[in-house]
């Protein structure tokens, strides 16, 4: 695997809402089965961020660069939906203009087929993620973007809902870029995480991020500190699964890894 | 003479295809109407319509192209209006649909020599309904059917979830100017039935009626049809039978189905 091309990258790419800059020369790259997670305080940018990706907010400056042909899967935040329009959970999945087998498939593979008929109104908030979440995959994407997905699930189903996106990865080696609030589940579903507050404050992966004086001005002492020991816990977990159950489908992590970004 | 001649003569038949000619795209297009909450956004295009009769006037343009024109323009106006974030939607639309409303009138009373019975540009004529009004809803029927047929899905879409669209590559810009053409066109050739006071009645009722009953966005696009056909029908006999304003008894009749529907079935959402 030799330093194969990047999805996506960003170039000092800021956004600015009348006077105020709302993101700040960010810059990132992200590989083909790269999780990197953006976290932030609230008005940290982090939405922002992810639609001038997305190619729905114009960038004031900077650059947006994506691997031709990318197909991205765009799983928005808390998808509110008009309760005015009658609509099943079946009709939502065919309006992606994919055939009916390939949405039963999707969304057999996140585990909500049997709400293949019901109405996308009566969804629990995970459930509703789950559909979107096959929404998403059903267009085979090279890229999944994320914005708080875990947004209105409950505790456990939020941990199941990373890894489930964790596992798609694997399956799909497709990169994924998600938005998260939730520092303690993110750590433990992330490969690297992107700490914004309009600029890049911090970045790298989760078990040295803790450590960062730029986190821990962010997030309080305290925050760092419980991840700091929940890492420790998580990366043991991580290496034997990585050893046992996946002997490294994708490439293991070090200072030499290509796609390491220099701080 | 043929049974054709003879049924575009009278002017009951005219009224009654005119106004099931405006039902069969109001229908549809209100469930938009509702979906979007573009409620009041209907109301201040129909509002300017007046301003559209004064262009027909001073320009020697058809009433419906002026009516579509003005329209047409305001709509283009409150897409821009609406992205600066200064003033809430609903504030800005109350503005310009009552603006549109008194300029039009004050306009009109200006215009020397012109004479209109504004009772009918306010409330609806249906039954002074002409053989030019009728070529006028059909072929704007007509276009809109086509519209809506061959980008269904792609209104659905956006209609939905706009940023979702735009990620899978929908022109959501395009599609939102193309359903404001179609508002426009509506709007213009409905005012013969009901006037521009009472048109967003005809497009809202139908659907939301049709929302109690329906299971699938298509279903209740057509059910608002059939809502509105049941509208013009009943309007249009009370207006015989009870010599009642045509235009008033169709937003009437409507309301009653609409009460009927509501009170009659059990509700689930789908």
């Amino acid at each position: 695997m030799s330093a194969p091309e990047p999805l996506l990258s960003l170039s000092s790419v800021s956004v600015r809402f009348g006077s105020r800059l709302v993101v700040d020369r960010v810059s990132l790259t992200l590989h083909q089965s790269d999780i990197v997670t953006v976290i932030g305080p609230n008005g940290a940018g982090k939405t922002t961020l992810i639609k001038a990706i997305l190619g729905i907010q114009s960038l004031s400056s900077g650059q947006v660069t994506r691997r031709p042909g990318l197909t991205v899967g765009y799983v928005p935040q808390h998808l509110q939906l008009e309760t005015s329009m009658p609509l099943t959970v079946r009709r939502f999945m065919l309006l992606g203009g994919q055939s009916e087998a390939r949405c039963r498939q999707a969304l057999s593979r996140t585990g909500v087929e049997h709400l293949f008929a019901s109405s996308v109104h009566h969804l629990s908030g995970g459930e509703k993620q789950r559909v979107l979440l096959a929404r998403a995959l059903v267009r085979s994407p090279d890229l999944l973007v994320l914005d708080e997905p875990a947004q209105g699930v409950d505790i456990n189903g939020q941990a199941a809902l990373y890894n489930l996106i964790r596992s798609l990865r694997d399956e799909l080696h497709c990169g994924v870029l998600m938005i998260s609030h939730d520092l303690h589940l993110v750590m433990a579903a992330t490969d690297k995480v992107i700490c914004l507050n309009q600029h890049v404050c911090c970045s790298g992966y989760p078990a040295d991020i803790s450590h960062d004086p730029a986190f821990i001005e962010t997030f309080g002492r305290p925050v760092a500190e419980s991840l700091a020991i929940y890492h420790h816990h998580h990366n043991h977990r991580h290496n034997l699964r990585g050893d046992v159950v996946t002997p490294a489908p994708h490439h293991h992590h070090g200072k030499s890894c290509t796609h390491h970004e220099p701080d | 003479m043929n049974l054709i001649d003879a049924v575009l003569d009278d002017f009951f038949w005219r009224a009654l295809i005119g106004g099931l000619g405006v039902a069969l795209v109001a229908g549809p297009l209100g469930c938009f109407v509702v979906w979007r909450r573009m409620a009041y956004f209907g109301d201040t295009l129909a509002h300017s319509a007046l301003l559209g009769i004064a262009l027909a006037f001073a320009l020697e343009l058809p009433l419906n192209l002026g009516i579509l024109l003005i329209c047409l323009a305001l709509a283009l106006v409150l897409v821009l209006l609406s992205r600066s974030r200064a003033l809430a939607t609903d504030t800005l639309l109350g503005i310009l649909a009552h603006s549109a409303l008194a300029i039009g009138l004050v306009v009109l009373s200006l215009m020397p020599g012109v004479q209109v019975d504004l009772t009918g540009f306010l409330f609806g004529d249906l039954l002074a309904m002409n053989r030019d009004d009728l070529i006028w809803i059909f072929s704007g029927a007509a276009l809109i059917l086509v519209l809506l047929a061959r980008l269904w899905r792609s209104l659905l879409m956006t209609t939905i979830h706009e940023e979702l669209a735009r990620v899978e590559g929908f022109a959501v810009e395009r599609l939102r100017m193309v359903l404001m053409l179609m508002f426009s066109l509506v709007i213009a050739v409905a005012m013969k039935i009901v006037g521009v006071l009472l048109i967003t009645a005809l497009m809202i009722i139908p659907a939301a009626t049709a929302r109690r009953l329906a299971t699938t966005p298509e279903q209740m696009a057509l059910l608002a049809t059939g809502f509105g056909f049941a509208a013009v029908a009943g309007g249009l006999a009370m207006s015989w039978f009870a010599d009642t304003p045509a235009g008033p008894s169709v937003v009437v009749t409507s309301f009653l189905v609409f009460l009927l529907v509501y009170s009659g079935s059990r509700h689930r959402t789908t």
